[in-house]
């Protein structure tokens, strides 16, 4: 199974708002056991596209040189299950972004609906112990995340350029 | 300029959202680590917090200081901070209480001086610089 927990960028604006959504499809594994007859998209998994969404984000705004690690989730709070089906709608903003990492604030909607929100807070790995455990390998932005990158630099690209691609 | 009372209500409040305890717990003699449980990724939050609580930037490593744990041999020899260290501690945490440490300055007891209090008397000395 691909680590990937979104689809696609619909708004990227560098250092400031990202914004992604995610198709929940009935054909996805995680629906044939959560649960069984009732496709409900497990919450920790709205988070990790949340997560995604928000750390593409703050990778990006130091142009994809430290290593963005997701250290808390301060607060999450849902309102309602999501559904096999829905689209669900990844909003993301830096609250606050400095050498050592970065808060986010993410709300998620399913069309018009807001049903989760969380802040999220991230850490640049190399600016505390990371260096000495992992070394100069970036495996944080590698392999199935690298994807992700190109979806986000497209989705930064003018708006016309993007419309016409 | 905020009372030092004042100062507490709100550090006692940020730690209390930041690291998920009772408000009961946060005395001002409170171990940030020991007493409330914070691991070092809470350090930064804690951080965040307080510069949006107090309108005031704080440097890295100026409230919770990084160097004196990097295991130094100037400042750390055998598990036991030396003078040096000690002379360090006390230029980069003017805010921290040292009296007790100052006895038996082992390296696992950095950790304690990082109390509710210190980051009270940090905040004050900030407020009154700025």
């Amino acid at each position: 199974m691909r680590w990937v927990w979104i689809d696609g960028f619909v708004e990227f604006e560098s250092g400031k708002s990202a914004t992604a959504v995610k198709n929940l499809s009935l054909a996805e594994d995680v629906f044939a056991e959560h649960f069984p007859g009732y496709p409900v998209m497990p919450a920790a998994l709205i988070l990790e596209g949340l997560a995604q969404t928000g750390g593409i984000l703050v990778g990006e705004a130091n142009e994809f040189r430290e290593k963005v690690v997701l250290a808390k989730i301060n607060h999450a709070k849902f309102y309602r299950e999501a559904f096999a089906g829905e689209r669900l709608i990844y909003a993301t903003r830096i609250e606050d972004l400095r050498e050592e990492g970065a808060l986010i604030a993410g709300t998620v909607h399913a069309g018009s609906e807001l049903i989760g929100e969380a802040q999220i807070f991230f850490a640049h790995l190399d600016q505390s112990r990371g260096k000495q455990l992992f070394g100069d390998h970036n495996f944080v932005f590698s392999g199935e995340l690298k994807y992700l990158l190109g979806l986000a630099r497209a989705a930064a690209k003018p708006a016309d350029a993007a419309s016409r691609a | 300029m905020q009372s030092k009372e004042e100062i507490q209500r709100k550090v006692a409040a940020v730690l209390v959202d930041a690291l998920n305890v009772d408000e009961e717990e946060v005395t001002p003699e409170a171990r940030l680590q020991a007493d409330l449980g914070a691991e070092s990724i809470d350090f930064l939050d804690i951080v965040f917090r307080l510069e949006r609580e107090f309108g005031i930037k704080i440097p890295r490593g100026e409230l919770f200081p990084e160097s004196i744990f990097q295991g130094d041999p100037d400042f750390i020899k055998d598990g036991r901070v030396t003078p040096r260290g000690l002379a360090e501690l006390k230029a980069k945490m003017p805010f921290a209480d040292l009296s007790k440490f100052e006895k038996n300055p082992t390296l696992e007891g950095i950790s304690d001086l990082f109390t509710v209090d210190a980051i009270v008397n940090y905040i004050e000395n900030k407020l009154q610089a700025a």
